[in-house]
């Protein structure tokens, strides 16, 4: 059984048609992207599984379940973290709290045992902060563990952004183009860190990205969309050399003059 | 090694990281218990007031503080706390049961009354509330057999085991010492998974909800427990002034708290109690210093209201942080003496703001 599903999935904002019967199939373990030019609806695809819009049409199923009645906050429980294009972090905390925050799922406690601070809460938080530092570790962030988030520069921010999603342990991981913004090197250790969570956390990875050099590097499956509508699915290169994929990104004549 | 790892998760979850700053509370605590000795009547009764609006302002603090919920009705959780104490007590409850109650009460109301618009935003919250808190007030002055309306309610010193908080210094322990608990309470929850949920939801809702943060549980939780604090503070005001009426708990009050958590620093809990200080003293303060101002400048009418809404907008327009801002620069200096730089402070002007995600 295929690990996530798209079947069908619709979605208008008034007029627009943001999404248009889409299907995609994301097999347990891989790197799967999602690409199209500008206002193609991908970042849509992944507010749909947030549930922070409802489809109007089609189901998300998660290992043959359906998704689509879910709390949007019940979407963290079954597994899915994500990270946005526009940075969300929690910008008045630290790094460190940040990291904590993606714990939030694991919590055992409630406000009255917290007022108390009793042991199970002091144990639970100490857990937390053992399972940050292992990613604060994984992701060199050590230089930045106290420091405010808002005071950071954009690459890290997106590097500790990455971490409260690591954070979460999740299964199923979607990255809303995780290296825009970021220069070569930072694009190299993010490649670097996809193959580590991909072979030894065994974390499922859909992203939306625009730099098809990362794409080739680092992707095993990609879906093309544009206008809402799936062109191709299929293997990397397959996708990367389809004519139609190819005329979507650059424009009619373009095609043909290259 | 790993052994050496644990002790210092240990050391971060500590309430206070340093010894020193053990140290400094210890002397404060200290401090304030010899206050009595040193000061006046009057001053330690404005000291018991001064506990009494921090205890309200760290139950609005957590709410527009930390939750980033603004509130424009927390007198009536102030009220409401002052009416259970008032109508328990005299009816014979023991005072040390009336006020958890006052508390209690308070947070169902601030559950009924949050949970229906605790999806409104900002200033829309603000207005639902005060609507809200106007429904209160009305209901107290309406409902005589229980509150005698505009008559009033006379409301007997705190007795404790059989010993009466009837002295101003009496009185000044046990509000210190509610304080003292309402911010150890409240600390516990900003350094557990409840309070980072609460920071996390005012700094970014759908990041918030992408973590599994409830946000509708979790908005109703912050404005249970902010009408909880409320309420106990409204509880020791009654006992404190002796005789409640309505009129001490309309829109002003409301402004008043809201006030204070801003001029004091809003995201900090030192902040709600710096700002109860300001509030408190600087009135009296602008009454001792006009003495010492020329004749024509004392014959102001109007003078005192006057100078402190000027300090206010002074306040805000050099330290916008509050209150709790200028301490941590003050403090920060002084660590930091001769490499202090005057930027340390300075955030980075971000421009871009997205409004999709
Ligand atoms: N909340 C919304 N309300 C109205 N229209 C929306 C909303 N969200 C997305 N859209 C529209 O849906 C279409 C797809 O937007 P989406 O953000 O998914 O694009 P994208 O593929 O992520 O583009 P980009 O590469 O620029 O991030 C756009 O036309 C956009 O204007
Ligand atoms: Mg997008």
């Amino acid at each position: 059984m295929a690990f996530f599903q798209a079947q069908d999935i619709s979605i208008s904002f008034g007029g627009v048609q943001a999404l248009n019967r889409v299907n995609f199939t994301v097999n347990q373990g891989e790197i799967f992207s999602i690409i199209g030019p500008n206002g193609a609806g991908k970042t849509t695809i992944f507010n749909c599984i947030n549930r922070f819009y409802d489809l109007t049409g089609g189901v998300f199923l998660l290992e043959g379940k359906s998704i689509s009645h879910a709390k949007p906050h019940d979407i963290a429980d079954l597994g899915i973290a994500r990270t946005f294009q526009n940075i969300e972090l929690f910008k008045n905390m630290t790094v460190l709290d940040n990291l904590i925050l993606g714990r939030h799922r694991k919590r055992r406690s409630n406000i009255f045992t917290e007022m108390l601070f009793i042991k199970p809460v002091r144990l639970q938080e100490i857990r937390s902060r053992e399972k940050a530092e292992e990613i604060i570790d994984f992701l060199d962030l050590e230089a930045h563990r106290d420091q405010l988030v808002v005071n950071l520069p954009y690459g890290v921010q997106k590097t500790v952004e990455l971490g409260r999603a690591l954070a979460m342990e999740p299964t199923l991981l979607l990255l809303d183009e995780p290296t825009s913004g970021l220069n070569m090197e930072e694009s190299e250790d993010l490649a670097f860190w996809l193959s580590d969570m991909k072979e030894e956390l065994g974390i499922t990875v859909i992203m939306v990205e625009h730099n098809m050099r990362f794409v080739k590097q680092t992707t095993d499956r990609v879906l093309a969309i544009d206008f809402g509508q799936a062109i191709v699915e299929g293997e990397t290169n397959e996708v990367l050399t389809n004519p139609d994929v190819m005329r979507a990104y650059l424009g009619e004549e373009n095609v043909c003059n290259a | 090694m790993r052994f050496l790892m644990k002790t210092d998760y240990y050391q971060d979850i500590r309430i206070f990281k340093y010894r020193s700053t053990f140290f400094w509370y210890v002397a404060l605590i200290i401090g304030c218990l010899l206050l009595p000795k040193v000061v006046d009547e009057y001053l330690v009764s404005q000291f018991s007031f001064i506990c009494i609006y921090a205890v309200a302002a760290v139950g609005l603090m957590l709410l527009t503080g930390f939750t980033g919920q603004i509130s424009m009705g927390h007198a009536a959780f102030f009220a409401i706390g002052s009416y259970t104490s008032a109508i328990l007590t005299s009816h014979g409850v023991p005072f040390l049961i009336a006020l958890p109650a006052s508390g209690l009460v308070a947070a169902i109301v601030g559950v009924i009354i949050g949970r229906p618009i605790l999806h409104l935003t900002g200033l829309y919250l603000a207005i639902a509330t005060m609507g809200a808190a106007f429904i209160i007030e009305e209901i107290l002055v309406r409902w005589e057999s229980l509150t005698n309306g505009n008559m009033g309610f006379l409301v007997d010193p705190p007795v404790i085991f059989g010993f009466n908080f009837d002295t101003e210094a009496s009185f000044f322990y046990l509000s210190l010492l509610v304080l003292a608990l309402t911010l150890l309470l409240a600390k516990n929850i900003l350094r557990s998974p409840t309070g980072r949920a609460f920071i996390a939801i005012r700094d970014s809702e759908i990041a918030a909800e992408a973590m599994g943060i409830d946000l509708p549980n979790f908005k109703t939780q912050a404005f249970a427990i902010s009408a909880f604090f409320t309420g106990i503070a409204g509880c020791l005001y009654a006992h404190k002034i002796m005789f409640i009426n309505p009129e001490s708990y309309t829109i002003v009050l409301s402004i008043e708290l809201l006030a204070i958590v801003i001029i004091g620093g809003l995201g900090s809990l030192h902040g709600a109690v710096f700002g109860s200080m300001f509030f408190i003293f600087l009135p009296q303060l602008i009454i001792i210093s006009k003495d010492y101002l020329p004749t024509f400048i004392q014959d102001q009418t109007g003078l005192q209201p006057a100078l402190f809404g000027l300090l206010i907008v002074l306040v805000m327009l050099f330290e916008p942080m509050g209150i709790y801002g200028k301490w941590l620069k003050t403090k920060f200096y002084f660590e930091w003496f001769p490499l202090y730089k005057k930027d340390s402070f300075k955030r980075e002007k971000k421009y871009q703001k997205a409004e999709r995600h």
